[in-house]
């Protein structure tokens, strides 16, 4: 990466001698090369460097952050999961109709409105002129979980919204192609009620395709961290990124952006495992 | 086919695109936000530049039907000509992603094999990554101004459009016609873009305008967060940044507008792709 680390630390008025200095005290003067063979070396052991912002080890500040992180977005899987099945489900179950229409149009505007504009109304509506919830994420030391709950709900509706149009959507498409399938005309037939044809035949194979659409949603649900803990003063693993970022801090940016990365290949790979879980079509080899 | 049976088609699609009520509501939206980023700056009220500390944050009334902002800016103006700078960036960022996209897709689908693997692990690797934080990481290597917003979205976005592409490409592959032209031994260029690309076209129409929504959706998130358009722009992701400290006092006017605009234009361009999306699906 460009950019003069020391200098960029101690700013466009230091004296050159003691940016030299600091360069070489960081390692900072060494080839491209070396630093990355150093860095990389350490970030398999678990060393993840120092920050040169801060003058301290980067991880304990990446697993605050992604803790933090990890409640803000559970918040909001756990209320736009259920929010965004039930929303497809009942789309394709009034397919075509007034219903089906309005719910695609609100989908699809909820989720292509950037997070920091529903944010910032929300902050208005809910913060300052109703004062339901407080305008800021943080909240005391020692708080207890109903606290820190009641201070997430707003920061994570922005995320609920983005994520709605898409989990209703995929939901409403495998719902209508369960709907059309041969075995639910089976079902029908033999005589089952309608309750329990949706119930037993039609969900179960509806849901499938919902479930991976979830999992390639986190990396998009991380990018929308970024600005939501920004927006709130909340800190997470986006706003961490975002000040490593501005601070020219590499060691802190390149520990968040890998651990990203990372993430994004757990989150695959569960969702993967989960998917052959229940659906044993797929399931691989060695059982039988 | 022909032309004029061509031409015929174009204009049936366009009638019953017309007769999609969503459709019309998102064409208007955004034609109105393309009139003011053209002629905005001659019709407004006020200089959307010009400083009036006396006149600072007053709330909405006959004179600044949107209140003035902390230096005393007409809001109104402001929102109108901020339609703008992202109304430049993100179409011309569209546009070069397209392209990239496509030339990717296409060499892609029709080699196959190893360059292909080898170029679908580098779209894996970028789409691994959300595109605030690509674009986070490569604005503080090389530094912010409206170029390196808009290269940087079309090298973030052109992975999407390749993969898209690339499936199209797969299905015309196997079709009569490229292995005749691969028979005249016609160059790879040709077989490329004269032969098969105009066979793809629509599908890559439609990823155009969804990316067209996104891109906006990117440039006025980056502008938030101080990495996108630069100020003094009257950009409204950027007006937003720099007076959403305020609102905590009452002073919702100046953001709420400005919100309103970026939530309008990317739900119109939406409407818009939604309707050439199931035209394609009829």
């Amino acid at each position: 990466m460009p950019g003069n680390v020391g200098r960029a630390m101690l700013g466009p008025f230091a004296d050159q001698a003691a940016v030299d200095v600091l360069n070489h005290e960081m390692g900072t003067d060494r080839p491209v090369l070396v630093q990355y063979a150093d860095w990389i070396s350490g970030f398999v052991t678990g060393d993840m460097g120092m920050s040169y912002a801060y003058r301290s080890p980067v991880a304990p500040f990446l697993g605050t952050a992604l803790l933090n992180s990890a409640k803000l977005a559970a918040v909001a899987f756990v209320l736009v999961v259920p929010l965004g099945i039930f929303g497809g489900v009942i789309a394709a179950l009034y397919r075509g109709r007034p219903t089906d229409r309005i719910l695609s149009v609100v989908g699809l505007s909820a989720t292509v409105v950037p997070e920091f504009v529903s944010g910032i109304l929300l902050i208005l509506i809910f913060g300052v002129w109703l004062r339901w919830f407080p305008i800021s994420a943080t909240w005391a030391d020692g708080a207890g979980p109903l606290t820190q709950l009641y201070h997430l709900i707003l920061p994570a509706i922005p995320l609920v919204l983005i994520l709605f149009g898409y989990i209703a959507r995929m939901a409403r498409a495998g719902m209508i192609e369960a709907l059309d399938a041969d075995y639910t005309r089976t079902a029908v037939l033999k005589g089952l009620s309608y309750p329990q044809v949706i119930w037993r035949h039609v969900l179960r194979n509806a849901l499938l395709p919902t479930i991976s659409v979830i999992a390639t949603q986190t990396v998009y649900l991380i990018g929308g961290l970024v600005v939501i803990e920004i927006l709130f003063h909340y800190q997470g693993i986006g706003s961490l990124i975002y000040t490593a970022a501005k601070k020219k801090d590499f060691p802190m940016l390149q520990a968040g952006v890998m651990s990203i990365g990372a993430l994004f290949a757990l989150t695959t790979l569960l969702a993967d495992l989960l998917y052959a879980r229940l659906n044993p079509r797929i399931r691989f080899g060695g059982q039988e | 086919m022909n032309t004029q049976t061509a031409a015929a088609g174009w204009r049936g699609d366009l009638r019953r695109l017309s007769r999609s009520a969503s459709f019309d509501i998102g064409v208007v939206i955004v034609l109105f936000w393309v009139a003011c980023a053209l002629f905005g700056p001659h019709l407004v009220p006020y200089d959307p530049f010009a400083d009036d500390l006396l006149n600072s944050l007053m709330p909405p009334s006959f004179a600044h039907w949107f209140g003035t902002d902390q230096l005393g800016r007409d809001v109104f103006s402001r929102v109108i000509v901020g339609a703008r700078d992202i109304l430049t960036v993100a179409p011309i960022a569209t546009v070069l992603s397209t392209i990239l996209g496509t030339a990717l897709g296409l060499t892609m689908g029709y080699f196959g094999g190893v360059i292909d693997e080898a170029l679908s692990r580098i779209v894996d690797a970028v789409l691994a990554l959300p595109t605030v934080i690509v674009a986070l990481l490569a604005l503080t290597a090389l530094g912010t101004s409206n170029i390196t917003v808009m290269v940087v979205i079309a090298f973030s976005f052109a992975p999407v459009i390749a993969r898209t592409v690339r499936s199209a490409v797969l299905a015309e592959r196997g079709f009569d016609y490229v292995a005749a032209a691969e028979l005249r031994r016609e160059n790879t260029f040709y077989i490329l873009f004269i032969e098969i690309l105009p066979n793809v076209l629509p599908p890559i129409l439609v990823e155009a305008t969804v990316r067209l929504g996104y891109a906006i959706f990117t440039v006025a998130t980056l502008s938030f967060i101080g990495f996108g358009i630069q100020p003094p722009s009257p950009d409204w992701g950027l007006s937003i940044s720099s007076n959403y400290g305020l609102i905590g006092g009452g002073f919702w006017w100046t953001v709420v507008f400005d919100g309103a605009a970026i939530a309008s234009l990317i739900i119109g361009i939406n409407l818009i792709a939604d309707g050439i999306e199931g035209l394609r699906h009829d």
